[in-house]
């Protein structure tokens, strides 16, 4: 990168707050992945296994099915909730020009 | 018409619509060459990236490695879309907004030093080339099955389209091809798999067929039957783990964090407009993805089932002639043991040393003579488990046109994945190696030229490895990932979160996780694949799963090494700041 463009000269403050609430959001949906998909589908199969659920034990519906109806979801819910915490600090890019960033990233045209 | 002729048909439709979308969206700039010129919608790139991630592995293999291994299949199912939600969440936003051409250009830049670039690419090469070897592969037994022609006839068929699109089209030709091929897989995956639910269960949902009572009436659910049809023959049961614990979540794990570190994954969201787009887009690629994902485990459980009653106890002479017609390029083996006449499908292997060979001649039965030494299973049958998606239309008595329609499906799988793979291989060469590396003043036009040039080298190579397999193609795969795992993904994944960690701590990081991944999985498989045993694994985890330990080997020295060395400099530290948010830095002006 060039270096005289790549910093924004809002306070640091700002973006840091930005940063530890992208923080948060990534934790509690990292854990769900981790619980739905490690916890239910492989850890826990066996007992969970005990149960039905559409026919299926509950704990193979989980390894077969379940978890990846989850990952969908976490993924959808991730660019949702980031996009308001974008609105909150001011930093949704939906007035950015297209592709902003090829011709002004510095290290491609200036190296 | 017979199926042959519907085959070629199918085939030629959509080979000509590839070339057509691959003649109309040509790449004229190394911007629309590596990155589609970043103006492709999310929902477009959504499906170019399943269609990219989905290989004939996925569309081929993976029904038929849970057909016969019942829950323990489970890995691939999680791991290969589990780590789209680490893509997501962990690398494409960021990656996004760094806004470059390749993954070893965010890797070198970051960590401010060629050596980095270097092996990234180094990495890059191996899991790529490994990777499409398979793909190509999968191209010449689709033709030699369906098409009647020779492996290598199909092979050179399969090069000469993916020349033409990739190397004229670059990612802006691929990406646009890869959203019909998208179109056409699914589509083939989804017909056959429809028509067997709806046959078994009466429920046209494959995703609910698992649990849907059979219409045979037994009353049974097709996984009731199945557990229970198999551990009768003495199989464990469909829904039982056969292997530990531990090595199930070590597979997974490697599995999930080596597809998030896949160049050709990732380079798949540098295409889109905005990092709000890259959030997006990953989110419609799972969704793409899952469509088929959710479908396997269901065509894997009426395979096995509509197996078991086909071949259980009947005799030879009866067998319907997907049975026979699999024999005669030697993916089934028939061997009547104990000369009853009668096929016994049961536990184990039925012969010697894998794939069984066959003598000229025909046995008393009519069946091909297997020369393999007999094992002392009671099992008589070999299957080859790549056949269950390609044979199951056959198996269940479909119309001719969807055998055709899966035929197409399962080309579409392998050569949407070659495509994705030659493109960062060139991509790699022409932009990091040649321009970055070695000669600064490569000029746009030379570095397109270099970019399909490095395209078309990759297809010859890659067309080799599919010709003339080396024996050790399957067990590779292991190493793709695990090197993805154990390199890739935690270099990026501190350059975007860990803003300390410095070139040192990263290079050591990767040398050390790759390196002893690589020594792991060699040992396994190539010096002593007699070893290759659960008592000599370390902490039970199997040359599949070391990835995941190989990451946690990277991340500890990278953070050890990073402690002991100097700081990355000043300018580094604002680039990850500008990466951590998603608009353009300098134009800060109106917003608060």
């Amino acid at each position: 990168m060039s270096g005289t463009e790549s910093h924004r000269d809002t306070s640091g403050d700002r973006t840091q707050a930005y940063w530890k609430a992208n923080l948060r959001e990534l934790a509690w949906l990292l854990a769900i992945w981790f619980t739905c998909s490690f916890g239910f589908g492989i850890v826990l199969a066996e007992p969970l296994n005990a149960f039905t659920f559409l026919g299926v034990p509950l704990g193979f519906w989980f390894a077969q099915q379940g978890a990846i109806y989850i990952f969908i979801m976490l993924i959808f819910v991730y660019a949702w909730r980031m996009h308001r915490v974008d609105e909150r600090f001011g930093l949704e890019d939906d007035n950015e020009p297209d592709s902003y960033d090829l011709d002004d990233a510095g290290g491609e045209t200036q190296a | 018409m017979s199926t042959t002729a519907l085959t070629y048909l199918f085939v030629a439709l959509s080979f000509a619509l590839y070339i057509g979308i691959a003649i109309w969206s040509r790449a004229a700039s190394t911007k629309e060459f590596y990155v589609a010129g970043g103006h492709v919608h999310p929902i477009a790139n959504g499906m170019a990236t399943a269609a990219d991630w989905m290989s004939a592995a996925s569309f081929i293999s993976m029904a038929g490695i849970i057909a016969f291994m019942g829950y323990d299949g489970s890995v691939y199912l999680m791991g290969w879309t589990g780590g789209f939600v680490l893509l997501a969440l962990l690398l494409a936003p960021y990656l996004r907004k760094f806004g470059q051409f390749t993954v070893p250009d965010f890797l070198g830049e970051r960590y401010y030093s060629k050596t980095a670039r270097v092996i990234a690419v180094l990495c890059l090469l191996i899991v790529s080339f490994t990777y499409i070897a398979g793909q190509m592969r999968g191209v010449g037994i689709v033709f030699s099955r369906f098409l009647e022609v020779d492996i290598n006839t199909g092979v050179y068929t399969g090069m000469a389209i993916v020349f033409f699109y990739a190397v004229l089209g670059g990612m802006k030709g691929i990406t646009y091809t890869q959203v019909a091929q998208y179109c056409v897989m699914i589509f083939a995956y989804l017909v056959p798999a429809i028509f067997i639910s709806m046959l078994l269960t009466g429920n046209p949902l494959p995703q609910l067929g698992l649990g849907t009572t059979l219409e045979d009436g037994s009353g049974m659910t097709v996984l009731a039957k199945l557990d229970a049809v198999l551990t009768d023959l003495g199989f464990a049961a469909y829904t039982a783990s056969e292997r530990a614990t531990i090595d199930v979540f070590a597979i997974t794990a490697a599995l999930m964090i080596g597809t998030a570190g896949l160049p050709h994954v990732i380079v798949r969201f540098f295409t889109v407009p905005k990092v709000s787009d890259a959030r997006k887009s990953a989110g419609w690629a799972l969704l793409f993805i899952a469509l088929l994902y959710t479908t396997a485990p269901a065509i894997a459980s009426f395979a096995r089932l509509n197996f078991v009653d086909t071949v259980q106890d009947a005799t030879y002479e009866t067998m319907p002639d997907w049975f026979k017609n699999w024999e005669d390029i030697g993916l089934i083996g028939w061997s009547d043991k104990n000369e009853d006449g009668h096929i016994q499908y049961g536990p184990g292997n039925a012969f010697e040393g894998g794939a069984p060979t066959f003598g000229e001649e025909r046995g008393s039965h009519g069946e091909r003579v297997v020369t393999s030494a007999p094992t002392a299973a009671d099992n008589e049958v070999y299957v080859d488990r790549d056949i269950m998606v390609l044979a199951n239309p056959e198996i269940a008595n479909l119309p001719g046109w969807v055998m055709a329609l899966v035929a197409a499906g399962s080309l579409a799988a392998a050569l949407s994945t070659a495509a994705g793979l030659l493109l960062v291989i060139s991509s790699s060469v022409s932009h990091d190696l040649v321009k970055k590396t070695f000669r600064a003043g490569t000029t746009e036009r030379q570095e397109l030229l270099y970019a399909r040039l490095s395209a078309a080298v990759a297809v010859v190579v890659a067309g080799y490895f599919g010709i003339n397999p080396p024996g050790f193609v399957a067990q590779v795969v292991a190493f793709a990932f695990g090197l993805a795992a154990a390199s890739l993904f935690p270099a990026l994944f501190m350059g975007i979160f860990v803003k300390s960690m410095n070139r040192d701590g990263a290079i050591a990081g990767m040398i050390a996780g790759l390196g002893f991944t690589w020594v792991y999985i060699a040992w396994f498989k190539f010096w002593e694949p007699a070893a290759n045993v659960a008592e000599n694994w370390w902490f039970g985890i199997s040359p599949e799963g070391i990835g995941f330990v190989g990451m946690i080997v990277n991340f500890v020295v990278a953070f050890a090494v990073a402690r002991f060395t100097v700081k990355p400099p000043e300018k580094v530290r604002e680039l990850v700041d500008s990466i951590r948010i998603p608009v353009r830095t300098q134009s800060n002006a109106p917003k608060l």
